[in-house]
């Protein structure tokens, strides 16, 4: 087996800088016209702005929820990608060794990750988080809420903060731990890093179970307070990982559209291609799951959570609502029902990009309404931001890549990878 | 009415998958191969076709789903409405659990009695069994023997220089 380099050349380089170049001038433009009046919208006066439904929102606080989701979403995806090559230690997975060292990539944004969402809690927590002002745990204040308060004990600012330092440094110790094996196996030889790295990956599994959805409450479902869905943790986790193995197929092709990865063949496609489509209907369950129940007992404090998302905020969301059913659900379904269109780069090509997209949007739709309401969009602030951050994670994902051979050379399963056959 | 076959056995699988080949690339026809277990490649070096039952299933699944959306709609919002829940007669999102079941129903009894019929598997179907070992340790490569057409020195001649360890000859009632 020989050791297959990925480079990264200067030019591939210089367009993730230009994507982030172009983020912060999106991201500035689209600033200064909200600093200057709310877009145009707004300049037609606040009466009319106000009657055509939308409310007025500070540029400083659809900047941080911006930053937040895309933070949420880009670590997820990297966290998925140390929670994929667990996954394929632990059911002793051959199949798909020539890939994995792209999941395992994944997790070099963990790190920024982790950076950002402490940052960008500690400067607008305020303004993503309704339950850290203190007025509302405080009884002597008018705006005292008692249902916010029974919940101090879990949300308060200080636990909330070392769940979250705690989440990144677990996570980021355990990517640290199976990358360092993955690399001495190359280096070395040998079966012991491969029976170390299952124990590892077991124990993280683990971990990771009971994290994934801990931070999808502190991180997704406390922005709406007063809502709960025991479901949620499950949704975001089925959110985070069908887009995670979007983008690990993703790569896989653009690394073989680029003359890498010489030995991934069609039989190797076939099966990232059947876990995008079945986890694109796993999601579909879980959001079923929850839609349903919550519509059936119609109890207005959980109903509250979709007629924000359907009727409410003036049917601002609809759209997304069922777009997002569209391109997550019915896109990936039908496209990807049949053999051949898995076995085909064009096809999953398209289907994990329309992914990767609904699932962006999804994470807006969890967010937005609970935080700018009617004042939400997809502008110059959105795009800026987003490009800005992929621009970060490209950077971050493929300077990973090419530090190590793209084929783990010397993993026991290596062969059978190469023979994999379906 | 009776056939004629000769029988080639092997007893390695890539031995046989490149027999496969070479019989095939000379000109004759397989009848079939019979092995203990299921061979990796094997239908790609018989010429098999990949079957044609997922698209069984596709309409079967479709029929599935259309059944059982027209089936609710119309009891519950014609035949014999009631309301439940304080939910319009006709409400989508009540009926999807039914649908999502009936579609898999649908779809997976239908592809199995698809199967039956195409492969005519019945209680009473009869295996002509060309040789016990084939359900041991052994691979059993089937070509019929057509009288006055079959050059039989050339045949047992063609497998055995493809590593057939015996060559046989055996008659089968149909």
């Amino acid at each position: 087996m020989t050791e297959e380099r990925l480079i990264i050349s200067r030019k591939t380089n210089n367009k993730f800088f230009l994507m982030i170049a172009i983020g912060v001038v999106l991201l500035i433009a689209g600033i200064i016209i909200a600093a200057l009046g709310g877009g145009a919208e707004h300049a037609e006066g606040h009466g009319e702005a106000a009657a055509a439904g939308h409310e007025a929102v500070s540029w400083t606080k659809r900047l941080y929820v911006n930053l937040w989701l895309n933070n949420v979403y880009f670590t997820g995806i990297a966290l998925v990608g140390v929670f994929f090559v667990a996954v394929q230690y632990v059911a002793y997975a051959g199949w798909s060794v020539l890939i994995k060292r792209i999941p395992e990539a994944l997790g070099y944004y963990l790190p920024i990750g982790g950076a950002v969402m402490l940052i960008v809690f500690l400067l607008g927590g305020h303004d993503i988080f309704h339950w850290t002002h203190e007025y509302l745990y405080d009884v002597n204040d008018e705006r005292y809420d008692p249902i916010i308060a029974g919940k101090a004990p879990f949300l308060n600012f200080w636990f909330f903060l070392i769940r979250m330092i705690a989440y990144f440094v677990l996570w980021i110790l355990f990517f640290n731990w199976l990358r360092r094996n993955s690399i001495n196996e190359d280096l070395h030889g040998g079966t012991s890093y491969y029976h170390k790295s299952i124990r590892i990956s077991a124990m993280f599994l683990v971990v990771f179970g009971v994290t994934s959805s801990l931070s999808a409450w502190d991180w997704v479902l406390s922005i709406d307070t007063h809502w709960f869905s025991t479901m949620f943790g499950w949704y975001v986790f089925a959110s985070w990982w069908v887009s995670g193995l979007a983008a690990i197929t993703l790569t896989v092709i653009i690394l073989k559209q680029n003359g890498y990865l010489k030995m991934v063949n069609a039989n190797h496609l076939h099966d990232l291609g059947k876990f995008v489509f079945a986890f694109s209907i796993f999601w579909t369950y879980i959001w079923f799951s929850q839609f349903m129940l919550i519509w059936y007992a119609n109890i207005p404090e959980e109903s509250i959570y979709y007629i924000e998302r359907l009727g409410g905020n003036d049917g601002h969301y609809k759209w997304i609502f069922f777009t997002n059913l569209i391109v997550n659900f019915a896109f990936p379904f039908l496209v990807l029902m049949t053999r051949d269109a898995k076995r085909q780069m064009i096809m999953l090509k398209i289907v994990t990009i329309a992914i990767l997209a609904g699932h962006w949007l999804d994470f807006y739709l969890m967010m937005m309404p609970g935080t700018l309401r009617t004042g939400a969009g997809i502008g110059f602030i959105e795009i800026g931001t987003t490009l800005v951050f992929l621009g970060v994670f490209l950077l971050t994902f493929t300077k990973g890549l090419a530090k190590a051979s793209l084929v783990p050379v010397n993993h026991p399963f290596v062969e059978e990878s190469v023979h994999h056959h379906v | 009415m009776t056939k004629k076959f000769v029988l080639g056995i092997y007893d390695d699988e890539d031995v046989l998958l490149q027999a496969i080949e070479n019989v095939r690339a000379a000109g004759t026809n397989i009848y079939e191969v019979f092995s203990p277990y299921p061979v990796h490649g094997i239908d790609d070096v018989l010429g098999i076709k990949r079957s044609r039952l997922p698209i069984v299933a596709f309409f079967c699944g479709l029929f599935g789903t259309s059944f059982a959306l027209w089936m609710q709609i119309w009891m519950l919002g014609f035949d014999w409405p009631m309301i439940i829940g304080g939910k319009p007669h006709i409400s989508l999102p009540a009926f999807i659990p039914v649908t999502f079941e009936l579609t898999v129903l649908c779809a997976a009894f239908g592809m199995v009695i698809t199967f039956f019929i195409v492969t005519k598997l019945k209680p009473s179907f009869k295996v002509n069994v060309f040789d016990k070992r084939s359900t041991d340790d052994k691979f059993v490569m089937a070509i019929e023997v057509k009288e006055g057409v079959t050059d039989m020195s050339a045949l047992n001649n063609l497998l055995r220089t493809n590593g057939a360890i015996e060559v046989n000859e055996k008659e089968v009632s149909k």
